[in-house]
């Protein structure tokens, strides 16, 4: 796969036919188990987290799922979590974190969905708890970008201590959409917005956002298989650490998005 | 000496309906009425301040942070904090400069939050107030840092909290690392609470998008004006996407409070005598966590 231009890269994120979580999930673990449910009010669809194994590690998984088929993208609301999601995933942290398991984050969604009900339900204040419980959460947590990285409901999964972003995956504040129609009143100058708002995996490497960016190259399988045995050896080595070192490391992570990272070439 | 504050500042055009700025210095005159639209009647532009912009109704109008820090603090007990911030265009993203300068002019600040110590009838607390005024109390890398900064003294001294959000969200200007301030205040608020220190939020007109999604919400008690909107998505956006109207009243203050996500809806009238009893009763013995 290749991309020119930013907006390609937008279009390679939401492709049809692109692997979804389910796919990456099949392939990296074995023995998944799905936990369901946030124990408050119900069961959110578009995230799916659980247990697995990480070759002989037990781990937690959480990801967000679009789904492939349009009967799967409508069961899983085209991967936009509720604040169920989060408070699902937020519940499967805190027992990574009590049962000392890594956690890995799948992240692929337009964003957070925009409902009603969400609001009702405080989608606000849920991806707020993520972030705050995440920073401190003594286990270690690597997200890995594999689609969309919508905003909030991105990030809501990604306060980790490394982020991945596969090569063609996206992250940004606001979608090229909503930017170039706020901001310039005009949906035909979306990409205009996509090259302004530098939101390519690339980009992310440069800014510091992102840890390491993976070569959308060579078979999908093979991709998992070294994919495996970087998210092992990256939780071997943060596993090592005191846990106050490791919570300390990952708010250190964050703290340093100010004003002094100043990539030279934008 | 810091000047700012001293002097009067330029008024809200789009309050008074986006008049060009030869109009608005005529508005300084005792004669500009502005017109409550909740009721309707016509106040003296005059008179507002010592209503604390607040009809006879009950219509909170938009404050601007340094009015909100003289009706809050105690005269002259707010000192300034980590002014010294710069923003700077860290993406180039166009249009950005043009923007911060409108933004520096229509709001006689710097940036969208101020933040600083004050004692609030005797209570001391660090602070943190945003603006309306300058773009919409967007937060990018400075406003971030400032409030990162404010929870980190405030947890090194034993600090409580009091914050006054107004936003429209994350920066789209600063791109993503207008995003990551979100995880970065969090985590500090995260640090603060950690180490059993109280934090109170205020949320006014409007407080939404990715301030409402983290620093926020984040309070050990939340607070909201009456009448304010509050809400992660914008309105228009929910609408769009779920093609239905919404109903009359949505995420205003008063829906949040029906709904369990906010505490306390106490109007502006009231919220120095509230807040100050609240600071009183989080008072650390002993001065705070310092050993």
């Amino acid at each position: 796969m290749s991309a020119n231009t930013p907006y390609d890269k937008v279009m390679l994120a939401r492709a049809k036919g692109r692997a979804t979580a389910a796919e990456y999930i099949s392939r990296i673990f074995t023995d998944f188990i799905e936990l369901h449910g946030d124990r408050h009010f119900a069961d959110d669809t578009a995230i799916v987290g659980g247990v697995a194994y990480l070759g002989d590690m037990p781990v937690t998984v959480i990801s967000m799922e679009k789904g492939r088929d349009t009967k799967a993208k409508i069961y899983r609301n085209f991967g936009a979590p509720n604040p169920e999601g989060y408070n699902k995933a937020l519940r499967l942290m805190r027992q990574a974190e009590k049962f000392s398991r890594p956690v890995v984050c799948f992240v692929d969604t337009a964003g957070a969905f925009c409902g009603l009900g969400a609001e009702e339900r405080g989608q606000g204040r849920a991806i707020a708890q993520n972030l705050a419980e995440m920073i401190t959460l003594k286990t270690p947590i690597v997200s890995v970008f594999i689609g969309e990285g919508g905003s909030g409901g991105a990030l809501a999964l990604a306060c980790a201590d490394e982020v991945w972003m596969m090569e063609n995956a996206i992250y940004s504040v606001i979608s090229p959409e909503g930017c170039a129609s706020i901001l310039w009143k005009d949906s035909k100058k979306v990409r205009a917005a996509a090259q302004s708002l530098r939101l390519t995996a690339q980009d992310m490497k440069k800014l510091q956002v992102a840890e390491k960016v993976i070569p959308e190259k060579g078979t999908f399988d093979a991709c998992c298989r070294t994919m495996a045995k970087d998210l092992r050896a990256a939780f071997t080595a943060r596993m090592a650490l005191p846990k106050d070192e490791l919570v300390r490391q990952r708010y250190e992570r964050f703290r340093k998005y100010g004003a002094q990272i100043v990539p030279e070439d934008f | 000496m810091d000047l700012r504050g001293l002097f009067k500042r330029p008024a809200n055009e789009l309050e008074k309906g986006g008049r060009t700025p030869a109009e608005a210095t005529a508005a300084d005159t005792f004669e500009v009425k502005r017109e409550c639209p909740d009721c309707g009647r016509k106040i003296a532009e005059i008179d507002l301040p010592e209503m604390y912009y607040v009809c006879t109704c009950g219509h909170h109008f938009r404050m601007n942070a340094r009015q909100r820090i003289d009706h809050i603090c105690d005269e002259g007990s707010f000192t300034e904090m980590f002014s010294e911030l710069e923003t700077k265009d860290i993406i180039n993203f166009p249009g950005y400069e043009k923007k911060l300068r409108e933004a520096r002019l229509s709001s006689g600040e710097e940036e969208a939050v101020i933040c600083g110590t004050a004692t609030v009838l005797g209570h001391k607390c660090a602070m943190f107030v945003m603006e309306s005024l300058f773009m919409m109390g967007s937060m990018g890398t400075v406003v971030g840092e400032r409030v990162t900064r404010l929870f980190e003294y405030a947890t090194e001294n034993g600090l409580p909290v009091v914050g006054f959000t107004v936003s429209g969200g994350a920066r789209m200007q600063e791109g993503i690392l207008s995003l990551m301030q979100m995880a970065k205040t969090s985590g500090a608020v995260k640090l603060h609470s950690d180490a059993g220190n109280f934090y109170l939020t205020v949320l006014t007109d409007p407080t939404t998008g990715g301030v409402t999604a983290s620093f926020a919400m984040l309070g050990d008690v939340i607070m909201a004006e009456p009448g304010a909107t509050v809400g992660f998505a914008g309105a228009r956006v929910i609408e769009q996407t779920i093609r239905k109207k919404l109903p009359q009243g949505f995420q205003t203050a008063e829906f949040l409070l029906e709904h369990g996500f906010i505490d306390l809806i106490t109007p502006r009238s009231e919220q120095k005598r509230v807040i100050s009893t609240l600071l009183s009763m989080h008072e650390k013995k002993n001065g705070g966590d310092k050993a």
